[in-house]
């Protein structure tokens, strides 16, 4: 039973950072490597602002902050510099290593002793003892549903629109007389902001910051992606973010799997081969409805 | 109305393979004026849309529309007063968006994009009402995504969209050139329509001889970056298409082919 509360918990924190991943590489197309280094920059955030005894509820809208700040240095780089999407994202990326660093203190902050959002005296007394148990998930699930819930309503908004038809054909946005530039620099914000905020919560559960932790960030919020909208690709009536979460929970179900027989250190190698796995088969069902049509 | 002044453009420039394409070119259309443009490949018809547009910079000389000078304005901020209809039909529509959507973006343009709702409801019906007249079946289609139309519906829908709020400039870019005839013949009858019904100041380049015989009060046509032929008004309307065609045969042959 734990093993599966876990990868739900695991897998909803992650499809937060797949939310984010979803617009720069489904809505903007644009492959952002910033996430490796924006995932680990909430969770930096995070462990410095509890070290210092800050609400830790306050950490998730300065994280999501934080994480839009290194989108908008990315999309500046590529917009204003007008250096290539992929060099954008990897000098954002190396550069907030340090940054990372330098915000941490030390590359590993451990939280275990301090109040994150899901372990205070507020929530111990808001839920009744049977609960108590359930709490971190109870915490997860509504993060991530009223992440979503917010994303989809921005989508459906005038700015959102603009958004989604700057990815589409940016002749487009240019067109109707706006910047397709500076909405490509929002788009950024917004996900790298999201990627943020998914590090901000799962650096308080797993109590611990690391340096490390975001490498690979990028490729599960890809995983998660691919596997969300190509598996619901044939169900319309499920919003593709509502897609993208339940692809980052398999996603991650697949590698808990994966992980029961093998050493942690296997870890990232098993996180690859499955990605590789995810796109191997996305391909091979794409091929079969052209055979179809 | 639009003033191109003095105008220099050279391709690559600086290299071997410079190549002056405007060399002091003027041009003057006035308010209410629908210029077709005709001339063989590489005359610069399309180049001279793209430097009003401000989509390629130019060397030197002024573009001046409305008395503004705009020779360094941004090309969006152009687009405030100017509409532009590509060749190709995919440039003026978002594909993995709904016909309602896109017509909604097109809506809003000159206005905020904030966080109000994207799609007005009470818009609907008129959006139906704009589609109805292409007799295309498009106002039944309305959450149908644009990228399953064909490249004429999506034409029609991206003249729709370029025109539907107040501009004072249209730009036609060989916008029925990718069309079968019998929907370049629809495309070109709206494009017509929605040019005297909003008094549009309109420039359309076309290959097509006969639609820039029959549509348009003036003529243009281009050869090497220069203009050898222009008739408006009365002159223009006497004009049939086998002067046209003569001019061409001359200009061809001084080119020696």
């Amino acid at each position: 039973m734990d093993f599966f509360i876990t990868i739900i918990e695991q897998g909803l924190i992650y499809g937060i950072l797949a939310l984010g991943v979803y617009i720069t590489y489904k809505i903007l197309d644009f492959p952002d490597l910033t996430t490796d280094g924006s995932f680990p920059l909430g969770a930096a955030v995070t462990a410095a602002l509890i070290s210092r005894g800050v609400n830790p509820y306050m950490t998730l809208p300065i994280a999501f902050a934080a994480g839009a700040l290194a989108g908008v240095c990315t999309g500046l780089i590529h917009v204003k510099g007008r250096v290539r999407d992929l060099l954008s994202g990897i000098i954002m990326m190396t550069a907030l290593w340090t940054i990372n660093l330098r915000i941490a203190g030390t590359s590993n902050v451990p939280l275990f002793s301090k109040e994150t959002i899901f372990k205070n005296s507020f929530l111990e007394k808001l839920l009744p003892e049977a609960v108590q148990p359930y709490g971190t998930l109870i915490v997860i699930v509504i993060l991530a549903a009223v992440t979503k819930l917010i994303l989809d309503f921005y989508m459906k908004s005038k700015s959102g629109f603009l958004l989604r038809a700057v990815g589409d054909n940016e002749k487009l946005v240019t067109a109707l007389a706006r910047d397709q530039g500076n909405v490509k620099i929002l788009g950024l914000a917004i996900a790298n902001g999201l990627v943020a905020l998914s590090g901000c919560i799962f650096c308080q559960e797993e109590r611990v910051f690391e340096i490390s932790m975001g490498t690979g960030a990028v490729v599960i919020g890809l995983a998660s992606v691919i596997i969300g909208t190509s598996l619901f690709r044939n169900m319309t009536f499920m919003k593709a973010t509502t897609a993208v979460v339940i692809g980052s929970v398999l996603y991650k179900a697949c590698t808990a799997v994966a992980m029961r027989n093998f050493e942690p250190q296997d870890m990232k190698l098993i996180t690859a081969a499955l990605f590789l796995i995810v796109l191997l088969i996305s391909m091979e069902r794409r091929k079969k409805v052209k055979i179809d049509a | 109305m639009l003033e191109l002044k003095n105008i220099y453009k050279y391709y690559n420039p600086g290299t071997v393979n410079e190549m002056c394409l405007f060399k002091d070119f003027n041009l003057t259309v006035k308010d209410g004026e629908f210029l077709s443009v005709v001339g063989s490949n590489g005359s610069g018809k399309t180049s001279m849309l793209n430097i009003i547009c401000g989509s390629i910079p130019i060397e030197s000389g002024n573009i001046v529309l409305d008395g503004k000078d705009i020779t360094n304005a941004k090309e969006f901020r152009r687009n405030e007063k100017i509409g532009r209809v590509y060749q190709n039909p995919s440039l003026g529509t978002c594909p993995s968006m709904t016909i309602l959507e896109n017509m909604s973006l097109a809506d809003n343009k000159g206005k905020r994009f904030g966080l109000g709702r994207g799609v007005n409801k009470q818009r609907i019906e008129y959006y139906r009402e704009l589609l109805r007249p292409l007799n295309l079946g498009l106002e039944d289609k309305m959450h149908v995504k644009v990228g399953s139309l064909s490249g004429g519906q999506r034409q029609a829908m991206a003249l729709l969209m370029s025109t539907m709020t107040p501009i004072e400039f249209l730009i036609l870019d060989e916008h029925t050139a990718a069309l079968d005839p019998k929907t370049a013949e629809i495309i070109m009858e709206l494009t017509d329509k929605i040019v005297k019904e909003k008094k549009l100041t309109t420039i359309m380049v076309t290959h097509n001889l006969r639609y820039a015989v029959e549509y348009g009060n003036r003529l243009l046509m281009m050869h090497q970056g220069e203009s050898v032929m222009d008739c408006a008004g009365e002159k223009k309307a006497g004009l049939n298409i086998d002067d046209i065609l003569e001019k061409f045969n001359e200009i061809s042959i001084e080119c020696g082919n």
